[in-house]
């Protein structure tokens, strides 16, 4: 497959944007009868319409929807409602959505889009756990965050958990007249567990799970001992899985020939607390999503939030979340997107310890001078920042920025990149094509390695990310290389950004609104997305006009990305693996929710 | 076998005087009780002093498990600052994250797998209690649910100077041991602790007979319901309160008890403490049982130790 150079790939402009009625008009023109409804938050599109409109959108030459963002359900009470969010690489803009009804709610069928964008197949079987809803032509429908054998669907309004009180919070018996009351001493179990009347746990026998082996081997692709693949399970606990992500690989001597990423194993429900949550009680939850980037998170939700409230913050507020975002990408690109990768490839904890944690804890302190805390900062609000900064805090970021962290960029290009060692074991391993890219729906710097100019900051700029001044680095082939490079690179265009923010930071308010404990969103629903560190990260929020929101959705850009790992690693040896899922950079937070 | 632990552990009884006087001189007789102290506090200084802990992190807490490792912080001066990838051959497990049901069989495991004396430090809110996401349906609420937990280090994530306090806990704690009662010198073998199964919700196999019997008997599971629901409402029910209506029989519909019309005296928090003890007689019987075994697992055994190896 053709992989484009960066000349070849158009800039990224901002052209006309369009808007759900705008698309609608077209689409009335282009695929016969599709469209039910059409209003500026989306398209609701027949059922049976929907892959003859998606797949238009992809290939007409003026809209080219070609970037898959994310398919989510909401659980509406007469029915399930399936929305995708679709983007352009080529125009930018916010992306469109697209929504399909289903009013059966005991069997909701809808086709599946994986034939027309690959990053559909994983999130679709998302979907499948936690709503139950069933994609017809699927090809590997089955749980993917929960076990096999898991009874019911979690996030159906309908699942009421072990540990339920109420559907709202803040709860009544949270502090009952004074006192707190355990919720063990509410369930008979005294655990956190429901069984089915009919459970007999004396005979059950865990359902086994279904290993996929390489699809169509034939006997004349096992070559190198003459055997029959082996299939090898990695993780949940191994050292280089980055926490307890595990993949089932097929063998053929030391060679993979197929692979499947196992999620679930750091499932904690973010969206199921999120939808009980009143909207500032989810704040400190999007920190612990990508815990090495808990700002970056911050600013995604509360962007969202402040859309749906339609405020907007102060002047001071936007620089310092600017600054806050940029201290964030730094830190973790130097810690997980360059550091780890190294201790992959077998340079043990140096690289981690020596690059990553040293110039990490200085900015982690300046986040804890500004919020409180070292790694959960709880600093984002809606309509502003917790709280200014301390005085002489702006310039000791000054310093940090204009003297310390250009040089360790340098350093780190210089002895980790131009490295002979490196430069063997990354060139040309796990090569991932622009075009598969942007089908997979890969964000961050792993689609730019690839080639793709797509940055968000740039494609649809949110916050005040249009006034600056910075490059959008691509890479070349997609390899470990590139990725690893691009980071570092990355790295540089932030301390960019900082050295601009900080010269032009004004002074004033950092508030926009009252604070306030509790409020009421207005009914809507808004998609809002960021570059964070890895990959983009949306919200998609529904707000049914109460204080909390009705559906409350996450796309993770390490999740989508992780659809790859099989693309990138089959015919390359076991040993390269870790390294290639070290490029993908990966954190379980935001994989699993 | 039985003999006089307050005797000497050996006696040399010759005819040649100057023998007798130079083993007197050169060798320590004492009682076999001082005798294990002595060997205790050497091989207790030896083992508090190179606490391996598994390489092994679920979640946040993990990155600051990371930072603890780092330059700044520097867990090489408490000697644990090697991490090891295998069970094998780790003494400590810091379950540093959220534990969830999908990942404890793997965690018990583990456990199992590591060799004896091994110890358990929950680290954070997620691990000791579940934190945060307690109420999440995938979520274990505290891994001592399943693992006997040696030291539980608070906070959200902690701070590597936390893990820290955690660590000389734990080293303090290794002081209090002897050979002579540590479980794993004991003639009995331990079982090791059977994996949870994974059916339409997590189970522990050692309670599956119980929770039949409890599924199939559909009155006593109602009865457990209100007496739930009716024992959560008493702890903190008010003196001279009528009892409480029993709630229906679902945890959801479980209210609290109605507001006291006339305000409560107030009392002691000693009185309070009583009370609610009596409320619930069983509970405080079993906390009592827990303090004093774990007072008798902590005795600080080290000064006398130590004034034995002083004397030696």
């Amino acid at each position: 497959m053709a992989v484009l150079s960066p000349e070849q790939t158009k800039p990224v402009e901002q052209s006309k944007a369009f808007d759900g009625e705008s698309v609608a008009a077209l689409l009335k023109e282009g695929v016969d009868g599709a469209v039910v409804s059409a209003s500026s938050a989306g398209i609701v599109v027949q059922n049976d319409k929907l892959i003859a409109t998606l797949q238009w959108l992809k290939q007409s030459p003026d809209l080219a929807y070609d970037y898959f963002n994310s398919v989510t359900a909401v659980d509406w009470p007469d029915k399930f409602e399936v929305v995708y969010h679709v983007s352009s690489t080529s125009r930018g803009g916010p992306p469109l959505a697209l929504k399909v009804n289903l009013n059966d709610k005991e069997n909701p069928v809808v086709d599946s889009a994986g034939s027309v964008y690959y990053g559909a197949i994983q999130q679709e079987r998302e979907v499948y756990d936690f709503f139950g809803v069933k994609f017809a032509g699927h090809p590997n429908l089955r749980r993917i965050f929960m076990w096999e054998g898991f009874e019911g669907y979690p996030l159906r309004k309908s699942y009421k958990e072990a540990y339920y009180e109420q559907d709202r919070k803040p709860f009544e018996t949270r502090w009952d007249q004074g006192h707190h009351i355990i919720i063990e001493d509410r369930v008979p179990w005294h655990d956190n567990v429901i069984y089915p009347k009919d459970f007999d746990p004396t005979t059950y026998k865990q359902i086994r799970e279904i290993v996929r082996v390489a699809p169509n081997i034939n006997e004349g692709d096992v070559k190198a001992l003459k055997t029959q693949p082996v299939v090898v399970s990695i993780g949940p606990q191994h050292p280089s899985t980055h926490g307890v992500f595990r993949m089932n690989v097929t063998l053929d001597g030391e060679t993979v020939m197929a692979l499947e990423p196992i999620f679930g194993y750091l499932h904690r429900n973010h969206e199921k607390i999120g939808e009980r949550n009143m909207y500032i009680m989810n704040t400190p939850f999007t920190d612990r999503l990508d815990y090495l980037a808990g700002m970056c998170m911050e600013t995604g939700y509360v962007i969202g939030v402040e859309k749906l409230m339609g405020v907007k913050p102060p002047e001071r507020a936007e620089y310092l979340r600017v600054i806050m975002n940029e201290f964030t990408r730094i830190v973790s690109h130097m810690f997980g997107g360059i550091g780890q990768v190294y201790s992959d490839l077998g340079a043990f904890f140096t690289p981690i310890v020596i690059y990553g944690l040293e110039e990490r804890e200085l900015i982690i302190d300046l986040f804890e001078a500004a919020s409180g805390s070292r790694m959960m900062c709880n600093y984002m609000r809606f309509g502003g920042v917790w709280r200014d900064v301390p005085e002489g805090w702006l310039d000791i970021a000054r310093e940090l920025v204009d003297n310390r962290l250009p040089k360790v960029a340098d350093e780190m290009e210089k002895y980790l990149v131009h490295n002979e060692i490196f430069d063997i074991r990354a060139k040309n391993i796990g090569v991932l094509p622009a075009d598969l890219a942007v089908s997979y729906g890969v964000s961050g710097p792993m689609l730019r390695a690839s080639g793709v100019k797509y940055d968000l900051r740039r494609a649809d700029p949110y916050s005040i990310y249009d006034r600056f001044d910075f490059d959008v680095p691509v890479g070349a082939n997609g390899d470990i290389y590139d990725r690893m490079f691009l980071r570092i690179k990355e790295i540089r265009e932030s301390i960019k950004i900082l050295r601009q923010a900080l010269r032009d930071i004004p002074n004033g308010e950092t508030m926009s609104i009252k604070k306030a404990y509790s409020f009421k969103t207005p009914k809507g629903e808004v998609y809002a997305h960021i570059e964070a560190p890895r990959g983009e990260f949306g919200w998609y929020l529904v707000s049914d006009n109460t204080t909390t929101p009705y559906r409350y959705h996450v796309r993770a850009g390490d999740f989508v990305n992780l659809a790859t790992m099989e693309q990138m690693c089959v015919g390359h040896k076991i040993g390269d693996l870790v390294g290639v899922l070290g490029s993908v950079d990966i954190i379980m937070g935001s994989v699993d929710r | 076998m039985s003999f006089d632990k307050s005797a000497p552990l050996m006696s040399i009884e010759s005819d040649d005087a100057w023998l007798d006087e130079q083993v007197k001189k050169k060798v320590w007789t004492g009682p076999l009780d001082q005798a294990i102290k002595m060997v205790d506090s050497l091989y207790n200084w030896g083992r508090r002093g190179s606490i391996w802990p598994m390489q092994f992190g679920l979640a946040c807490c993990a990155i600051e498990m990371i930072a603890a490792g780092g330059g700044r912080f520097d867990i090489a001066r408490f000697g644990s600052e090697l991490f090891r990838p295998s069970p094998r051959q780790a003494d400590l497990m810091i379950v540093a994250g959220t534990v969830t049901k999908k990942m404890v069989p793997a965690i018990v495991r583990l456990y199992n797998q590591m060799a004896e004396p091994k110890y358990v430090m929950a680290m954070g809110a997620c691990a000791s209690a579940g934190g945060p996401f307690k109420e999440g349906y995938n979520v274990v609420s505290g891994i001592d649910k399943f693992l006997p937990v040696d030291i539980y280090v608070p906070g959200c994530p902690p701070t590597p100077q936390a893990l820290f306090y955690g660590f000389l806990m734990l080293h303090k704690k290794i002081n209090g041991q002897s050979i002579r009662n540590a479980p794993w010198y004991q003639a009995e073998e331990h079982e090791a602790i059977p994996e949870p199964i994974l059916g339409p919700d997590i189970f522990d196999p050692r309670r599956a007979v119980e929770i039949k019997q409890l599924l199939g008997n559909e009155s006593e599971m109602e009865a457990r319901y209100i007496r739930l629901a009716a024992r959560a409402e008493l702890k903190h029910h008010k003196e001279g309160e009528a009892a409480p209506k029993p709630a229906a029989a679902k945890p959801v519909a479980a209210k609290p008890a109605p507001k006291p019309v006339a305000p409560a005296v107030a009392k002691t928090p000693a009185e309070a403490k009583l009370e609610e003890n009596k409320a619930d007689a069983n509970f405080a019987q079993q906390a009592a049982q827990h303090h004093a075994a774990t007072a008798k697992d902590d005795a600080p055994e080290t000064k006398a130790a130590d004034d034995a190896a002083k004397n030696a």
